[in-house]
């Protein structure tokens, strides 16, 4: 087989012209080409002139996935979000959302190997925005708004069963535990700060954190780091007893998920019409979603409520600068995770104490030609950035912390079973434990209410 | 009475939440779309900027690596003594494996007329360490040179081996500029 195809044809020609002839022209182009260039490569050896038959092969260079299949893969997502959100909201079957489980696995997970995600394209966006010289792709767009756009409308029928990294933990999901309310709100804090980090690292053109540790991509790709590969089987062995542990305490997409869907137009309910109290779905939900009635209807006095307003009102604010000082105090470390400015330290170490991969970073630099100078400007640039990406930073979670610990301590009062909007995945697991059907009437709901209290 | 109020605010203030919430989202993605263009990116090894320090052996996220050494036949010199096949110690011919560069004898040797050889990279071995680019580049034509292999790469949402290149030649480029190999001249530009 010829082992040189570029992909077009016509080009192929143009490289293997049989040398005898087209030699002499071909020497030329090339040296001029390499005179227009750099002056890199040198051409110490002259081209041969090929007496015997020979041709030169073309140089390979296959190129990559067609964009067409890119596109193809926002009308995959569109389709399947459709689906799940039809067969959640409609049709009211968890076996279908199963199926888009499992096709999504295969589909955006081994198909496409984990990537692209929606829950990474966050940081494209991030940088996007931070960035005007990034340009982001179309499809990463795609990927970040549409099932934003789907969760304010339907609630979050994506992580249902069409991420592929809710999916692969939804088939772990074997023997879900209870979590206490207070672990769950402790835990529920983490994809704040998730989320906080991976925007300081995007904004700052750092990294893609959520990318670099995405637990499940190695599995995808059949192709792990052997420190991923452990994370990755801990959360899916976890996930067997807390159900989808990634997406409820690490996931920072889920965050801006959970929050939009919070105002939800129509957002998935147990029951198709009334609540009759018969608790009979009470603990069908693995990921403790389901709001249970809660409270007395008597009103505690004005005074208490003014009182905890205050204090909520001075604690708040005095959580957040406090976080953001911490933030700011740390924001040294948070910075030394920039390649440049870790080149910048290590250029004012002496040679002996750098290790050999610091060694080479170094001396590639100087080898390079830059000035110091300027190395030393930028990092001073990032470092400020990462100074006031600190504070915003730390006020933020702060201000998450301040009000996870208002909304506990607040007593509320609510009637009936429903999905907490914001936390619930729309997995539609608890809607075969609801006996009420939409066609019955007030008679039929009375007798079904009345065995339910025995 | 008062219940109903109550939900009728609710219903208010979500209904605004929400439009809000959309216009802004749908605000970023125009903002941003506005900028992009039609096709897609590829991550981009920039040769004349690689100083084949190893670590896009090492440091892709699949193993072995989607980095490769691409042989631009044009600008080879056909030479018996190859900078990039041999060692620089290996003072006499010799196709042993001790006195081959590659570390996976990624690289095949075939005798064209006299005293030409061809060198043919065979992609399945190569794991990218650049050992023979390096070579190459010291002692031949640098017809040899590391490219993210476009076909195999699965183009990261952000290249590990960018952020670990020493020599910054990693950047994301559109489609049409995949391959930057030198004497050669884009296949999508052709
Ligand atoms: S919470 Fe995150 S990881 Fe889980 S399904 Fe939703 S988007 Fe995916
Ligand atoms: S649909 Fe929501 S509330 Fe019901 S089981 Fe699934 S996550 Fe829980
Ligand atoms: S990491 Fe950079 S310098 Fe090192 S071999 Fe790859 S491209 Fe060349
Ligand atoms: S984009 Fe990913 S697969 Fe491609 S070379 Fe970089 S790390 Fe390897």
């Amino acid at each position: 087989m010829n082992p040189a195809k570029p992909n077009r044809p016509d080009k192929e020609k143009n490289i293997s012209v049989p040398m005898k002839k087209g030699a002499s022209i071909a020497m030329l182009v090339i040296l001029l080409a390499l005179l227009a260039l750099n002056n890199f490569g040198i051409q110490r050896f002259p081209k041969p002139d090929f007496e015997s038959k020979y041709v030169v092969p073309a140089t390979q260079a296959p190129m990559p996935r067609s964009i067409i299949l890119e596109y193809l893969d926002v009308v995959v997502l569109l389709a399947s979000i459709s689906l799940v959100t039809w067969f959640v909201l409609k049709k009211r079957s968890r076996m279908g959302v199963f199926g888009v489980t499992v096709f999504s696995i295969l589909y955006f997970g081994f198909y496409r190997e984990g990537c692209i995600c929606a829950v990474g394209s966050l940081q494209n966006v991030v940088l996007g925005l931070f960035h005007p010289e990034y340009h982001i792709p179309l499809t990463a767009i795609a990927f970040f708004i549409i099932p934003l756009l789907f969760a304010l409308f339907y609630g979050r029928t994506f992580c249902a069963g069409v991420c592929p990294l809710g999916a692969i933990q939804d088939v772990f999901a074997i023997k879900p535990m209870k979590l206490n309310e207070w672990v769950q709100s402790l835990l529920g804090l983490v994809p704040y700060i998730y989320l906080g980090l991976a925007v300081l690292y995007a904004a700052t053109g750092t990294d893609f954190i959520i990318c670099r540790y995405d637990p499940f991509v190695g599995f995808f790709r059949v192709n792990a780091p052997f420190f991923m590969f452990v994370i990755g089987v801990l959360f899916l062995l976890v996930g067997v007893f807390i159900a989808r542990p990634y997406c409820r305490f690490f996931c920072p997409y889920g965050v801006l998920l959970n929050l939009v869907s919070r105002v939800s137009k129509k957002h998935l309910s147990i029951t198709p019409t009334v609540c009759i109290d018969c608790r009979l779905c009470e603990n069908s939900c693995p990921f403790g979603a389901i709001n249970k009635p809660l409270g007395h209807k008597s009103p505690e006095s004005r005074n208490v409520t003014v009182k905890r307003l205050i204090l909520f009102t001075i604690l708040i604010p005095l959580f957040m600068l406090l976080g953001g000082f911490g933030g700011s105090m740390i924001h040294g470390n948070l910075a030394n995770v920039n390649p440049k400015v870790r080149l910048a330290s290590e250029l004012l170490l002496p040679d002996n104490q750098l290790t050999s991969l610091q060694q080479v970073d170094v001396t590639t630099f100087r080898s390079s030609g830059q000035a110091v100078d300027k190395l030393n400007e930028e990092v001073a640039s990032i470092r400020r950035q990462f100074y006031w990406g600190g504070w915003i930073l730390g006020g933020f979670v702060g201000l998450v912390i301040g009000l996870t610990l208002a909304r506990l301590a607040i007593p509320r009062y609510r009637k009936g079973y429903w999905p907490s909007k914001g936390e619930c995945l729309s997995c539609g697991r608890c809607l075969e434990y609801c006996p009420v059907k939409p066609d019955m009437n007030d008679a039929q709901l009375n007798a079904l209410k009345k065995s339910a209290a025995q | 009475m008062e219940n109903q109020d109550k939900f009728n605010r609710r219903d208010f203030l979500h209904k605004s939440l929400r439009t809000g919430i959309g216009l802004s989202l749908v605000g970023v993605a125009a903002f941003l779309a506005r900028k992009t263009n039609a096709g897609n990116y590829v991550w981009q090894l920039d040769p004349s900027k690689c100083v084949q320090c190893g670590r896009c052996a090492t440091n892709c996220v699949l193993t072995p690596s989607a980095v490769k050494c691409i042989h631009v036949y044009d600008m080879c010199g056909y030479c018996d003594l190859c900078g990039g096949y041999l060692r620089p110690e290996t003072k006499e011919f010799n196709t042993a494996a001790e006195s081959q560069l590659c570390p996976t004898s990624a690289i095949k040797r075939k005798f064209v007329e006299e005293p030409f050889f061809e060198y043919t990279i065979d992609e399945k071995l190569c794991i990218g360490c650049g050992k023979c680019v390096k070579g190459c580049n010291a002692f031949g034509n640098g017809s040899l040179q590391l490219q993210a292999q476009h076909k195999i790469c699965v183009n990261c949402n952000e290249c590990s081996i960018a952020r670990a290149c020493p020599a910054e030649a990693w950047s994301r480029v559109p489609l049409s500029e995949a391959y930057q190999l030198r004497g050669f001249e884009n296949p999508k530009k052709g």
